[in-house]
């Protein structure tokens, strides 16, 4: 390279002209003297920096994706657990409430027979009360219907029947009669 | 070339040439010989900017991962971008995700330290291209070339290297004859030249066409007669549009030749086809 080089700067010195080409020591040396600062500079404070940098950026922003993932995982089977609480809870309501339809239609229907037997047995009573008014009745009835029969009878006759024997005959005859009546139409 | 003809029939229009890239020392100085040039001893503008770069680089990124902040705030958010960007898209995704640590400092701090002193033509009061100094290119082109063959012959043994490099895989034969000799020129050789002039020679361009540019717009608006002023005009609303191309072809030959110290570490220190 050097043959080619001196001869072009030869030819450029016969010109009068700087040949560009031609390098000035000294800037080699002071370009590859800075460069090398500068490259020891960088690799010793800046590259360590950025690098670390990255690095806690990365685990950071790892250790933060894997945190968000176990918690939605834990929120995941949270939900889960409770769908399932909710299933169980809505499936326990529709059964209770099968129940208690059923356990009001039983009552229901057990009120009802009580109200009949209730009825009948009142029905009864007031039957039985009935008659033995009528009884009643009628036992006073005859005892009365006697006196006032002999007394109209004994007004009615006064004068004419006198003998007891005979009073207390047609008295017998009369209450037989009376007995045999409505026995008779019983 | 009207323009240039016009230029020299005017015959008092100095072109810029290589000349305006060899700046005088600050507060003066000697000069030595070198190469059969001469070359300034002192202290110019390009070894301060040069400086001044590996200095900001630096503590921009210091303070920007000072902080380490869980959630980052703007200068520790552009700070981390930046370093992501060299390290996933030029680290890992050429050189691989098993190798890429050991180099990314590498990477890191040559793409910012060449992206810097490249802006640096765009920059007012700077204005003025470091790498259009082709001292300051050799010595990272060469710089780039020791670190992928060193790679290389660490992970594969001297002779195990040269052999990945110079023998392509399922060749046999008398093409072994024509193409070792080529793979090796192109592998091992050519490499470095490569990139020192195609950082150099953009920087290089793309500066003495903004110089063209601006000094010619001037010359055409208040040297020549009136009828061309609107050229130069013309000339300076070229050279702002030039100036944008630039801010990119800048960031492009930053990118560029980190891409290719990360493509070729990881020839280099590929595994045997």
């Amino acid at each position: 390279m050097r043959a080619p080089l001196t001869s072009m700067t030869l030819r450029a010195s016969e010109d009068g002209e700087l040949n560009p080409l031609v390098p000035h020591p000294i800037e080699i040396v002071l370009s590859l003297v800075v460069f090398a600062i500068l490259f020891y500079l960088a690799r010793k404070f800046v590259i360590p920096a950025f690098e670390a940098a990255y690095t806690e950026r990365t685990r950071t922003i790892r250790g933060g994706l894997e945190a968000a993932e176990t918690r939605q995982a834990a929120a995941d089977a949270k939900l889960a657990d409770l769908d399932r609480q909710l299933d169980e809870a809505s499936y326990e309501t529709a059964r209770i409430r099968e129940e208690a339809r059923e356990q009001s239609a039983a009552i229901v229907a057990e009120m009802r027979e009580q109200a009949a037997a209730e009825s009948v047995r009142i029905v009864e009573h007031g039957r039985a009360q009935v008659e033995a008014e009528r009884q009643q009745a009628v036992t006073s009835l005859r005892a009365e219907v006697g006196t006032l029969a002999t007394s109209l009878a004994g007004r009615i006759v006064v004068e004419s029947l006198e003998n007891d024997d005979l009073q207390r005959r047609v008295v017998d005859r009369f209450l037989a009669d009376l007995e045999g009546g409505p026995a008779g139409q019983n | 070339m009207n323009v240039a003809a016009v230029v020299r029939s005017a015959d008092g229009f100095t072109p810029p040439g290589p000349a305006d890239f060899d700046l005088p020392a600050i507060g003066g100085g000697s000069t030595m010989d070198f190469l059969g040039q001469e070359a300034v001893l002192g202290v110019t503008k390009p070894m301060l900017q040069i400086v001044l770069a590996a200095i900001l680089v630096f503590a921009f990124f210091k303070v920007a991962s000072a902080k380490r902040a869980m959630v980052p705030g703007k200068l520790q958010f552009v700070g981390e971008e930046a370093y992501g960007f060299v390290r996933n898209s030029l680290g890992r995704e050429i050189i691989g995700s098993h190798d890429f640590q050991k180099y990314t400092p590498y990477l890191f701090a040559l793409f910012f330290f060449i992206l810097l002193n490249n802006l640096f033509a765009s920059i007012p009061l700077l204005q003025f291209p470091t790498f259009s100094r082709s001292g300051m290119v050799y010595s990272l082109a060469l710089l780039s070339w020791v670190v992928y063959n060193v790679a290389g012959i660490r992970k594969h043994g001297f002779v195990g290297y040269f052999k990945l490099q110079s023998v392509p895989a399922g060749i046999g034969g008398p093409m072994l004859i024509l193409l070792v000799p080529l793979e090796f020129m192109s592998n091992i050789l050519v490499r470095p030249v490569t990139l020192a002039l195609r950082l150099f020679a953009n920087m290089f361009a793309g500066h003495l066409l903004l110089i063209l540019f601006a000094l010619g717009g001037e010359y055409l608006v208040t040297e020549m007669a009136i009828q061309y002023a609107p050229v130069g005009v013309i000339a300076w609303l070229l050279f702002i549009a030039v100036a944008f191309l630039e801010i990119l072809i800048q960031f492009l030959q930053a990118y560029v030749f980190v891409l290719l110290n990360a493509m070729y570490i990881s020839g280099a220190i590929a595994d045997e086809h």
